[in-house]
């Protein structure tokens, strides 16, 4: 299944760094987040946009993760050449990522 | 417990007005916050001052003040804005004109102090984002401005303003500013500053917490976003605090429109740097406590930053564009030809650009081509082309390029459009806290 069917998102942007939210709507799906949406597969998720690092924050108590991604936005969003400068389109791209439902219940 | 209600009346300088009124009439509020500054808004606000001494400041302050002066007038709610930009004296004066003409007298102050150019240009301080100092960007530096914290406005509150405006300073400060003149908090109560840094946080992008910026059909409906309400603070002198929003107004106040505002634009949650508290939000609690009504628990806080972020604006390049659309069977191949034909050209012809982006709208524009390789062929494609340039004559080629595939290029080339503008950027430097000296004004009366 998709990402989407289970978690929502947001994007932030603050100079060439992006943050992404992934907030599960149903508190039992944060441990399939935990799992399975981590920095590394995020990082391969936008290969050819994120250039830099990407850092995974864990808020249990709302069930979030939070992503921040170095050198994502172009130079930055005052400068970039991008359509969507701020990059506020990356969270549905992130939404979009395969979540393997089955072997989270093995 | 004594609380109070900040009603929250824009997210950013072009937002809508009359959630704004709505909220001064019917939102039973004690302060309106407009929060309308962007990244680079100061910089482009300087290059307007340059130009005419009396301007600098946001483009709707007049429209915006003229709209809820009276309301806000006749219930006492105090108003606290950033809408100064570049020039808050002049916003004050302003202000004060747009109140003597609906025959309103009210005391209107200005915030001073977060221009801090001299002093960066002194210390040559080192830029955060590229490796180079304040004196490298030379002549084509434009503003440097501190976010300054909410000390000063609560100090213009406390002196009697009915109005406070600032240029540069941290939005979710503009939202502590009055809780720390309601309740007194010390500040050195890094907990307490910490939790109305959480509300501020919550409350300063208006509508992106009632539901706007949240809709995604059959997952994340949201009714009526046509007539959003925006939001309302209701903070105790605890730190405790609720998001709501005016009955019967658009949009709703969720967990999950909480949760996603909570988040934005936040790197380390337990670190979110402001110049008044180094604020926590890792430890959140989010709980629906009624329709529309949420109960934001648990923020917290450390000590305050040494230094305190300053936005550095200044002219970086030239961007020249152009976009040409494609439909109909074969759009996609159209389109991919269209891009080469262009890209030959701008070598053919010289253009001397530094970078360029070669954008398939509809197709690759958003995400480039490996996250969207697997995506279906599209109807339509827009051609979009994009370079960056030293000068403006240059930026006009690119555009040229792409608009000449009318006769040049593949069949059925339309809509061709081309623009080419200057840039000016932003970039941060730290500046130690004690070399900004903010003032507070007051103007006519």
């Amino acid at each position: 299944m998709k990402l989407r069917e289970i978690a929502h998102s947001r994007t932030g942007d603050k100079g060439n760094i992006s943050n992404i939210s992934v907030i599960a709507y149903d508190e039992k799906h944060y441990p399939l987040l935990l799992a399975q949406v981590t920095p590394e597969r995020v990082k391969a998720h936008f290969a050819g946009v994120v250039e830099g690092e990407v850092v995974r924050y864990e808020l249990p108590n709302i069930f979030a993760l939070n992503f921040v991604m170095d050198r994502a936005l172009g130079g930055g969003v005052t400068r970039s050449l991008a359509l969507d400068a701020h990059g506020k389109s990356l969270s549905s791209a992130l939404l979009d990522l395969e979540i393997d439902a089955v072997r989270a219940k093995l | 417990m004594r609380t109070i209600r900040i009603g929250s009346g824009a997210g950013y300088s072009g937002d809508r007005i009359e959630p704004a009124l709505e909220l001064a009439e019917k939102g039973d509020i004690q302060y309106l916050v407009f929060e309308c500054l962007g990244e680079r808004t100061v910089a482009l606000a300087q290059q307007a001052r340059l130009k005419n001494p009396e301007l600098g400041y946001d483009p709707l302050l007049e429209e915006r003040m003229r709209a809820v002066l009276p309301v806000c007038a006749a219930k006492g709610i105090k108003i606290v804005t950033n809408m100064g930009a570049a020039n808050p004296l002049a916003a004050a004066r302003k202000t004060t004109s747009v109140a003597k003409s609906l025959g309103l007298s009210l005391k209107i102050a200005a915030v001073v102090g977060d221009d801090v150019l001299d002093a960066c240009k002194q210390r040559d301080l080192r830029i955060m984002e590229f490796d180079g100092r304040i004196s490298q960007l030379g002549n084509r530096l434009i503003s440097a401005n501190a976010y300054l914290g909410a000390g000063p406005m609560a100090d213009a509150l406390a002196a009697g303003a009915d109005v406070v405006i600032t240029g540069r300073a941290s939005d979710p400060a503009l939202f502590l500013a009055p809780l720390i003149h309601a309740f007194g908090w010390p500040m050195d109560d890094w907990n307490l500053l910490g939790k109305g840094i959480v509300a501020g946080h919550m409350l300063e992008c208006a509508g992106q917490v009632t539901g706007g910026y949240f809709a995604d059909p059959n997952f994340k409906d949201v009714p009526d976003l046509a007539r959003l309400g925006f939001p309302i603070g209701e903070v105790g002198e605890d730190g405790s605090l609720v998001i709501t929003k005016v009955e019967g107004s658009g949009g709703a106040v969720t967990a999950q429109t909480c949760k996603e505002q909570l988040l934005y634009e936040v790197h380390d949650p337990r670190r979110y740097l402001q110049p008044d508290v180094t604020a926590d939000f890792s430890q959140v609690t989010v709980e629906e406590v009624g329709r529309d009504r949420v109960r934001i628990g648990g923020g917290g806080g450390s000590a305050r930053p040494p230094t305190l972020k300053v936005s550095v604006g200044y002219v970086d390049s030239f961007i020249g564009e152009g976009q040409m659309s494609y439909a109909g069977p074969g759009a996609l191949a159209r389109g991919r030809l269209a891009l080469d034909i262009v890209r030959e050209r701008l070598k053919l012809t010289g253009v001397a650009a530094s970078e360029l982006r070669f954008d398939l709208i509809g197709v690759d524009s958003l995400h480039g081509t490996q996250v969207s390789a697997h995506a279906n062929e599209p109807y339509e494609v827009r051609v979009r082309v994009t370079g960056r340039t030293e000068n403006l004559r240059e930026a006009v080629r690119i555009g040229n390029e792409v608009e000449t595939l009318y006769t040049n290029g593949p069949a059925g080339g339309g809509g061709a459009f081309k623009s080419a503008r200057d840039v000016v950027a932003v970039a941060s430097v730290l500046l130690p806290r004690e070399l900004a000296q903010p003032q507070v004004q007051f103007v006519g009366g």
